[in-house]
């Protein structure tokens, strides 16, 4: 780049048109980015903060300032603590098997394996498919009475689970979903950065008699670290707008169950707004979720550096 | 030769990596039996696990009872042109941002890097209260429109662009006097090519799957495929062989692609794509 800027002075003097050319078309470049992301994500943004001080429904004209009382309803508000409640719950037990598997299974694919690609693809299969579509799946695999999996626990003795019933059993059937989903995609990450440690280190470890796991532990993992952080934070960021499943899994309800023993932070707000219109409110809970999103980064961002450091 | 010592992969290990497949084709699969059985044998304990003759007998109710026809194409119109866009525009940027000098690039770049923290749910209300005001609520353009580009895409192409186009080359083009938009036609389109198709697949596949936005802002009646799929799976009683039919129909186009395409898919996504 530097080389095109002595450039201009070697042959100086092209006349305007090359010059207003060199200077101005890279704004041209960049503009439609910048321009539909003006429109189309900054204005909505800044807009959800004026609306949610605002008594603002969608059914009628008038908008009433209320500062902010929406953020004062919305902490003394139940459902808004179980939802946020539910939303950890399930970011926890999704998360954490989910990256865990992800890092056994892209320790496996690691290895000089014979057909490769296949394997890599079928790791990858549940992530092009659509979430609503895992969704549906799963809910019919999770039913009560005639579902696939109440069907194998029993072969063990296991009595019935009724899944969307209780508040667990409801956040482990999500959980399923979630981690059957993104376990390769997260598998294929962590593949990518484990190409990039010496294979010396493997050989000198075996040679040492090292097992595969210890091998894992001991050398993969630290050297994949800032990976590992990186699936941990966009995982919160996604873990935090789960929706539709939760939504597909209770047949379509807002509520997510009839306790919402499983309505997720995401769902909530999808009720407020578009179930019961309430627009102020809903753009206050969404602007509350992205505060959580932001010290829930922070956080994890906290310990992993910390944990890089020792 | 040190190499030598690295044990080749044991049984074991094809034994796990089988067990894995199977746990990710099991989903799909299942949903193809449930879609070929009739309600009464899905009603039964132990459950049909073999495919049954009833799948043609599903698709035509999956599309006479929802409008799966118009979801498809508007599915197919909605992820073509997001895909055309979000590539055009991106390498267009990347071009800029990788081989151009202007003022303030640095911190434009920095704030387009930005943007791919911000939670797209975060963005639902005042967007549907935008699409109202403009009366694209109930369109296309409403789903089109606001994914025409994004800050993933034009990072994707800036990294990329940065090493695949010699600077040289470019500046012999300026040399010979040619302007920078046939630089970037005669140069840096052709070298952006791999990249391009990488990124066209990977925002095939998110707009495709894109559920959330769509189902707030489109209809039933003129629907995307995965809000007919919303369609299907709403009531106390779900209807489960026209609910998998129909996930059948919206997975199969992504499966297509993916059988042909799947390694440049997966080498997209190990050059460091991020959730979309």
């Amino acid at each position: 780049m530097t080389q095109l800027a002595t450039e201009e002075r070697v042959v100086p003097r092209r006349g305007l048109l090359h010059r207003l050319d060199v200077k101005g078309s890279p704004y041209l470049y960049i503009a439609p980015f910048f321009l539909l992301f003006l429109g189309f994500g900054v204005f909505p943004l800044i807009f959800t903060a004026w609306v949610s001080l605002h008594d603002w429904s969608l059914l009628s004209e008038e908008h009433t300032w209320i500062g902010f009382g929406n953020y004062t309803k919305l902490f003394d508000d139940p459902a808004f603590w179980n939802a946020l409640w539910n939303t950890v719950s399930i970011w926890v037990l999704s998360t954490v098997p989910q990256l865990l598997l992800a890092l056994v299974l892209a320790h496996i694919l690691n290895q000089r394996l014979r057909g490769q690609t296949f394997w890599r693809m079928s790791a990858l299969i549940p992530n092009i498919t659509s979430v609503a579509a895992v969704a549906i799946i799963f809910s019919q695999l999770f039913g009560r009475d005639y579902g696939l999996i109440n069907w194998v626990i029993g072969l063990f003795g296991v009595d019935k689970v009724d899944w969307t019933a209780n508040t667990w059993s409801s956040h482990v059937a999500v959980s399923t979903m979630i981690i059957w989903r993104w376990t390769g995609y997260n598998a294929l990450i962590y593949l990518a950065a484990m190409q990039a440690v010496p294979k010396e280190l493997y050989d000198s470890a075996s040679l040492d008699g090292a097992t595969s796991f210890q091998q894992l532990r001991k050398i993969t993992v630290p050297a994949i670290r800032p990976t590992i952080i990186f699936t941990v934070i966009i995982s919160t960021i996604g873990g935090m707008q789960v929706l539709a499943e939760p939504l597909l899994f209770g047949g379509n309800g807002l509520t997510g169950g009839s306790d919402r023993q499983f309505q997720t932070l995401a769902l909530y707000l999808y009720e407020v707004a578009f179930g019961r219109f309430d627009f102020g409110y809903a753009s206050a809970s969404s602007w509350v979720m992205f505060l959580i999103i932001v010290i829930v980064a922070a956080i994890n961002f906290g310990i992993t550096s910390r944990l890089r450091r020792s | 030769m040190r190499r030598a010592f690295r044990r080749r992969p044991g049984k074991f290990t094809y034994l796990v990596l089988t067990a894995i497949a199977f746990f990710s084709f099991f989903p799909l699969y299942w949903s193809v039996v449930v879609a070929s059985q009739d309600n009464s044998a899905l009603g039964k304990m132990p459950p049909p696990v073999l495919l049954g003759g009833n799948l043609w007998f599903n698709l035509k109710r999956a599309f006479t009872m929802v409008p799966f026809e118009k979801a498809l194409i508007n599915s197919f119109l909605v992820a073509g042109s997001i895909t055309l866009s979000v590539v055009l525009f991106s390498t267009l940027a990347g071009f800029a941002f990788a081989k151009l000098r202007f003022r303030g690039r640095n911190i434009l770049l920095l704030s387009i890097i930005a943007t791919m923290m911000v939670p797209t749910t975060l963005g639902i209300i005042p967007l549907y209260m935008l699409m109202a005001k403009i009366q694209w609520t109930g369109t296309i353009y409403a789903v089109i429109v606001p994914a025409m580009v994004n800050g993933f895409g034009v990072f994707f192409m800036t990294q990329y662009l940065s090493e695949a186009v010699p600077t040289e080359l470019l500046e012999a083009g300026r040399v010979d006097g040619c302007s920078t938009i046939r630089l970037f036609w005669h140069v840096v389109l052709p070298a952006a090519r791999p990249a391009a198709a990488v990124l066209g697949m990977l925002t095939f596949l998110t707009a495709w799957n894109d559920f959330f936005w769509p189902l707030v802002v489109l209809t039933p009646e003129d629907p995307t495929v995965q809000v007919v799929l919303s369609t299907l799976s709403a009531g106390r009683i779900t209807d489960y062989s026209l609910a998998l039919t129909g996930a059948l129909i919206a997975i199969l186009p992504l499966l297509v692609v993916f059988v042909v395409l799947g390694k440049q898919i997966i080498g997209g996504i190990m050059q460091g794509a991020v959730k979309g």
